[in-house]
């Protein structure tokens, strides 16, 4: 017998019943569009994830400073020693394989122009800030190594202060007041809206870090150091000899704890996206379940069909279809049944995660792989729950089949 | 007539073990049919007649006895080969029809042809489907659905359904019950016709009119054949519908 009658017995008993034949398909829809869309949920989430920390800059390594963690309050010798001037030149000056450089002072002040003015955050950096932090700037430029030994007082404005001090004019080369003491407007960084937690990462103001440490925190120690490596490879090293250089300095001896931590931006991608990774798992599993229901379905509606239809196959046995060929029709019904609802069910995920990004503004991504899993587990729970149900038709016997009432 | 039996039964034996009570629906049959005969199974109702007739159609296995068909003891095939001998070599007609509910007449009568081992084309499965069904009287309804035909109707159905594969041998369980008696000279034309061309045919049936079409007469009772004898006063159905009034013609509704 030929698989092509196969395909045809099979498709007619099909439409012979399109009620049942839809509401079977439906479980496996609703299963396979719930796979679909829960895991294009949860890669976009991810992808969303990966996003906002590469913004943070790339191959970025941080160096923070456990002393100025705990308030700058010196508990002992056990608090260290903090970051200071000399650590950031020792950095540049001596660790191979580094393509910038940034200390981080940071203050609130109020910034005001004319009649407007701001409470905003003024962050002291240096001159590579933007390269380590992969931040450009919209409109002017940025300060420059001659600012930084000189500590002019020159300001780069984010978005939002730009905004809201000056209210759609062009900032640039207009002199605005920072606790009181006037700095040269030089440029504006472009927009980068609002972080993971919700907090406006355009509200600051950004000005040589000399210029910030003499005029507003008064401190003389870094909070923290940015430094980009010349490439992801090169981050361990990197991460080395900074922590080799400043346990020297700080004459940590052997088997005491660094007093400073070193964040690798690779590291905290890979943490974060693993746990939106894990909440893809997740969520993908609880649809998977549905789907495993919707799998039950074909079994159970396959298995009711075959009590109901056993008139049906002893007539076919009757007239000389083997066992097999009743395994066959019956396999390959189960198989239609849950390839076109797994084919319907990935048209009908992808519509869903498109109407979720549309209507929440969520990314969501449909990957290609979650597609092919679809199908082949659509496929492989009409041979799975099919098996069953169809090994039961063929076992049946010609006289008894057509004797069932 | 020295030749090869078609069937030979040999003290075949069916019993039917329902609970405690066990049934001796058919006891120590032997029978031989040969090519071309055409031989009616007549008795009372609950004789064995049906049962006999599975047996015959390799649809059950007997308790005891043993069956030979063209030779080649049934007894010893698989059920693989149970099956291709009921697609190729046997032709059977139920008592109750059997026709796929809704299934057009067409597929119904194409059913043999899908399990046959030949593979045909679709086209080839169509136009022998079709020329069965004309074969029949039933060009006209071959979208019908049983349920859209009268008992006549789906009994040719189930006659084209079982000479689609031009068996050697046809099996026929009262393929007139239930028919008015113009119908049932009609599908006795049929089955006539054929046995003039050579099939061989076994057919059930009580009553003693339609018996006299056939050749051979058998009668059981109890499960046992209790006479065997030819038939003497042979009528010929195609006669006999030409003798009688024509009917108001059929057209499909
Ligand atoms: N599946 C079965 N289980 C138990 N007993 C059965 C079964 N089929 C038939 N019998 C019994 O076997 C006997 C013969 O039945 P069978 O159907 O062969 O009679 P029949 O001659 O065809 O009758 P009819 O003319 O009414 O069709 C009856 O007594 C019947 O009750
Ligand atoms: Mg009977």
């Amino acid at each position: 017998m030929k698989f092509s009658a196969t395909w045809m017995i099979a498709l007619r008993a099909l439409r012979r019943n399109p009620m049942r034949t839809g509401l079977t398909m439906l479980g496996i829809i609703i299963g396979v569009a719930a796979v679909i869309a829960m895991v294009a949920i949860g890669s976009g989430a991810k992808a969303e994830v990966a996003a906002s920390i590469e913004q943070m800059g790339q191959n970025m390594v941080m160096i923070i400073s456990r002393a100025a963690r705990s308030g700058r309050v010196h508990m002992g010798g056990d608090s260290g020693v903090a970051l200071t001037k000399q650590d950031y030149d020792a950095i540049r000056q001596e660790v191979c394989g580094l393509a910038g450089a940034t200390p981080e002072v940071r203050a609130n002040a109020q910034v005001a122009y004319g009649n407007e003015n701001v409470n905003t955050t003024i962050y002291g950096v240096s001159e590579e800030y933007p390269a380590v932090r992969a931040w450009r700037l919209e409109r002017g430029e940025h300060f420059t190594g001659l600012d930084i030994r000189r500590a002019t007082k020159v300001a780069v404005l984010g978005q939002t202060v730009a905004a809201n001090l000056f209210d759609g004019g062009d900032p640039v080369g207009q002199m605005i007041r920072i606790q009181h003491a006037p700095y040269e407007v030089i440029g504006v960084l472009r927009p980068k809206g609002a972080n993971m937690m919700g907090r406006d990462q355009d509200d600051l103001v950004l000005v040589p870090w000399t210029s910030a440490m003499v005029r507003l925190t008064g401190e003389t120690t870094f909070r923290s150091i940015s430094v980009q490596a010349e490439s992801a490879e090169r981050i361990p090293e990197v991460v080395e000899q900074i922590t080799e250089l400043l346990r020297q300095r700080h004459r940590i001896p052997e088997g005491r704890d660094d007093d400073f931590m070193i964040r690798n931006m690779q590291d905290m991608l890979e943490v974060a996206t693993s746990t939106a990774q894990t909440m893809t798992v997740l969520l993908g599993a609880i649809a998977g379940v549905s789907l495993l229901v919707g799998g039950i379905g074909i079994m159970n509606i396959m298995l009711v069909s075959v009590t109901e239809r056993t008139r049906e196959i002893g007539v076919r046995l009757a007239v000389g279809a083997r066992g097999a060929d009743i395994l066959l029709q019956f396999l390959v019904e189960a198989m239609v049944l849950s390839i076109s609802g797994g084919v319907l069910g990935i048209a009908l995920g992808y519509a869903v995660a498109h109407l979720v990004s549309v209507r929440f503004g969520w990314i969501t991504l449909v990957s290609l792989d979650s597609v092919a899993l679809a199908f082949v587990f659509s496929g492989a729970i009409g041979i799975f729950f099919g098996f069953y149900p169809a090994r039961k038709a063929a076992g049946l016997d010609p006289i008894e089949a057509l004797r069932y009432e | 007539m020295s030749e090869q039996p078609v069937i030979r039964l040999e003290a075949l034996d069916k019993v039917y073990q329902t609970g405690e009570v066990a049934v001796h629906a058919v006891r120590e049959v032997s029978l031989d049919v040969f090519p071309g005969e055409f031989v009616a199974v007549m008795g009372p109702s609950g004789s064995g007649k049906s049962t006999l007739m599975n047996l015959i159609g390799c649809l059950d296995r007997p308790t005891a006895g043993r069956y030979w068909l063209d030779g080649e003891e049934v007894g010893s095939l698989s059920p693989n080969e149970l099956s291709r001998v009921r697609n190729q070599r046997l032709g059977f007609v139920f008592q109750g029809f059997n026709l796929l509910a809704r299934t057009s007449a067409l597929e119904n009568v194409e059913l043999p042809l899908l399990y046959s081992p030949q593979g045909h084309s679709r086209r080839e499965l169509r136009r022998r489907s079709r020329v069965a069904l004309e074969r029949v009287g039933l060009g006209p309804w071959a979208r019908h659905h049983p349920s859209q035909l009268s008992g006549g109707q789906q009994q040719r159905v189930a006659i084209a359904r079982a000479l689609i594969n031009e068996p050697a041998l046809l099996l026929a369980d009262e393929p007139t019950g239930n028919l008015d008696t113009r119908t049932s000279i009609e599908i006795m034309a049929i089955i006539q016709q054929l046995n003039q061309k050579g099939m061989t045919i076994l057919m059930v049936t009580h009553e003693p009119d339609i018996a006299r079409y056939c050749r051979r007469e058998v009668m059981m009772r109890d499960g046992r054949i209790v006479s065997d004898r030819p038939v003497v006063d042979r009528r010929d159905a195609a006669a006999d519908l030409a003798a009688r009034p024509e009917p108001d013609a059929e057209v499909p509704a």
